[in-house]
């Protein structure tokens, strides 16, 4: 099967085009010579199967961050029979050294030239034949975004990928030890083909900077967007929730019940109490989950990051880290192993070990899963924000305190450069693409982690079978006076100390577990639940879900990223140990003041 | 022909321009700088410095970048009162 690789500079819609390219057939895969993922995809190009890479966004394919390594190694080791260098038209002036340096490789090349209606907005205009001629590449003006120029540039693809043969690998590695001329030919093919005016003109970016990066205004606004934005999210999310898990009983009442009416009892309880329960109870938060990530790629695609990176910088100095860290934190919120993988672009190995130390305690939508639920269940509606609000402060004051107290071990003096890229909104089908995405991704844990974990929480806490269900004499029982000693300081009962074993798996099953250690779900199931807790043991118990321990997938990605065990264990233990110190702290001193 | 005074990048004011004399920095820095349109003879403008000791944002013809002022110390530039 022929291959086509993907490559081009940061912000320049490379992913945009690989999204419209191949729908959403994208898979992550290993490939040699590298030791992280790839987003590729198998596509029908010009008559045959076409498999499509999608390389990491670099400035320079001869520079030193991971990033830039992953795509040199990639090119030093697989064959490649087209390249489709994608740049951002507007920025061509810099970005073409890239097209140069892969043009200097010898291999098989076409440039896209793409937000050509940005570039259209700045004035800039390319000749394209002359560039084409200048570059002896095809070369097509498209945009991504918009999908003007896509068909055009899928035809030039089609008939391209149909004659073109790989480069000897033997001859790219020869030839990436040599980098030179590539400045003078750059001048030279601008210089004959591309006009720039000097000076950018007074546009909407350069107007909303001046507000949003205001002196004094910039950070309050900043948060109140981000506050403004999490409101949002629960005001149209709350009666999709709802709905979903009225629809969800229903089906289970009138239907499911009927049907498996004639199983012996101990199968019908594990399929409905265990694993119906449990999933439904965490599949009622998927439209809450769907919002959160859509607003998150609203702010992510919009440019507003790298400004909350320029106004976050000062502060993130005083702990070691730098904006990026900040960016990574917040993106953190969504998923902390997209936020842990996003530490590549930094070089200076201690500054991502520090930062992928304070990433995993943001508050990410797992999380908020079972906050949202307890806090529905435990606090009165007009104390519910305020309860949500006080636990991201504690995810921000927990990275702050490890920051301080790690940053003289990881201490470093990274350049930190970034580019601040123009304001941007994304089209529906991004938005539409990229909830999808989420939904597709949450249906793999529920098959994975999610049903596994409920159906061994069911068997824990019914066997043995003569044990009453969920009580003392259950192996869950069993656990939970095991655990006590631990726990009990903290206001954590045993039904809870079971939930958060699980957790550790996945932080969704806390509440599928919770539905079936204690056989209900849904209203049932809260106010069960208020009957045995207090507000305090309730806020001690999210404190400690908040901080104790990064989920499984979080610490196999720690353990990948930095390749090394004792940090791995350390990013493991110190969160355990802070969770239990605050939540000890918190539920001991609410109790001495008489709460 | 008189050579003008260079002063390093981090003192300019902002909407001030200068043209960029030399990069003193190391070659992974430099090659990042490079790329992100840092070449001698570029047009540099300064746009806004951020409170509290932050960082700064510059333009480079169409590109708006930030970049900490311990960097920015690294670059000289030749103050021009007019964009070039």
């Amino acid at each position: 099967m022929k291959r086509i690789a993907l490559l081009g500079m940061p912000n320049t819609g490379k992913s945009t085009f690989f999204n419209r390219l191949t729908g959403a057939s994208a898979r992550v895969g290993n490939w040699p010579g590298i030791t992280v993922e790839l987003m590729s995809a198998k596509v029908l190009l010009g008559g045959a199967m076409v498999e499509i890479i999608d390389l990491p966004g670099v400035y320079d394919i001869h520079g030193f961050s991971d990033d830039e390594l992953v795509v040199r190694h990639f090119l030093e080791n697989n064959l490649v029979d087209q390249v489709l260098i994608v740049l951002n038209t507007t920025q061509i002036d810099r970005q073409l050294s890239l097209a140069l340096q892969i043009k200097q490789l010898g291999l098989p090349s076409m440039l896209l030239l793409n937000m050509s209606d940005e570039a259209k907005k700045f004035g800039v205009t390319v000749d394209i034949d002359k560039m084409s001629q200048a570059m002896a590449m095809p070369v097509v003006l498209l945009s991504a975004k918009y999908g003007s120029g896509y068909e055009h540039a899928y035809q030039a693809i089609s008939s391209a990928i149909q004659s073109s043969r790989p480069t000897d690998i033997q001859e790219i590695r020869d030839k990436l030890k040599l980098v030179n001329q590539i400045e003078a030919k750059m001048e030279s093919v601008l210089k004959h083909a591309v006009q720039v005016p000097t000076q950018l003109t007074d546009n909407l970016t350069t107007r909303l900077d001046s507000l949003l990066l205001h002196p004094w205004l910039g950070l309050p606004l900043f948060f109140g967007v981000m506050y403004l934005l999490f409101q949002a999210i629960f005001i149209l999310g709350k009666p999709l929730q709802d709905g979903v898990a009225w629809a969800l009983g229903l089906f289970r009442g009138e239907i499911l019940e009927h049907l498996l009416l004639n199983l012996p009892a101990p199968v019908q309880g594990l399929l409905l109490d265990g694993i119906y329960n449990g999933v439904g109870t965490v599949a009622a938060f998927v439209p809450i989950i769907v919002l959160f990530f859509l607003f998150m790629a609203l702010v992510e695609d919009s440019g507003y990051l790298s400004r909350a990176a320029f106004l976050m910088d000062a502060l993130m100095a005083k702990m070691g880290l730098d904006g990026r860290s900040f960016v990574m934190m917040l993106m953190g919120f969504g998923c902390n192993v997209p936020a842990l993988m996003g530490t590549r672009v930094m070089r200076s190995r201690s500054l991502r070990l520090l930062t992928m130390l304070v990433i995993p305690f943001s508050l990410c939508s797992a999380r908020l899963q079972v906050f949202v639920f307890i806090t529905a269940a435990l606090f009165a509606p007009r104390n519910a924000a305020l309860v949500l609000f006080s636990l991201y402060l504690f995810s921000f004051a927990a990275a702050l305190v490890t920051a301080l107290l790690f940053k003289k071990h990881y201490s470093n003096s990274e350049p930190f450069i970034l580019e601040l890229p123009p304001y941007r909104l994304p089209t529906w089908r991004q938005i539409v693409l990229r909830g999808w995405h989420e939904v597709r991704h949450f249906l793999s844990r529920a098959s994975k982690f999610i049903i596994a974990g409920v159906v061994l929480v069911w068997i824990l806490t019914h066997f043995p079978l003569n044990a009453t269900p969920a009580g003392v004499d259950t192996w869950a029982g069993m656990i939970g006076e095991f655990l006590s000693p631990i726990l009990d300081p903290l206001g954590i009962n045993q039904q809870l100390a079971i939930a958060l074993l699980f957790g550790f798996v996945a932080k969704e099953i806390v509440i599928g577990s919770l539905a079936v250690i204690y056989g209900l779900e849904g209203t049932a199931l809260m106010s069960t639940m208020a009957q045995q807790l207090d507000w305090v043991q309730a806020y001690s118990f999210m404190l400690f879900t908040l901080i104790y321990t990064p989920c499984l997938s979080t610490l196999a990605t720690l353990r990948n990223e930095s390749r090394s065990y004792a940090y791995t264990a350390l990013a493991l233990a110190w969160p355990l140990g802070l969770a239990w110190l605050l939540s000890f702290a918190f539920y001991q001193s609410a109790r001495f003041l008489g709460y | 022909m008189i050579s003008m005074a260079t002063v390093s990048l981090s003192t300019l004011k902002p909407g001030e321009f200068a043209v960029i004399a030399a990069l003193h920095t190391d070659e992974a820095l430099y090659h990042r700088l490079a790329a992100m349109g840092f070449r001698i003879g570029k047009n540099i403008e300064l746009v806004r410095r951020a409170k509290f000791a932050g960082p700064l944002h510059v333009r480079i013809g169409t590109t708006d970048i930030m970049l900490r002022r311990i960097d920015a110390q690294r670059i000289d530039v030749t103050p021009s009162n007019i964009p070039q």
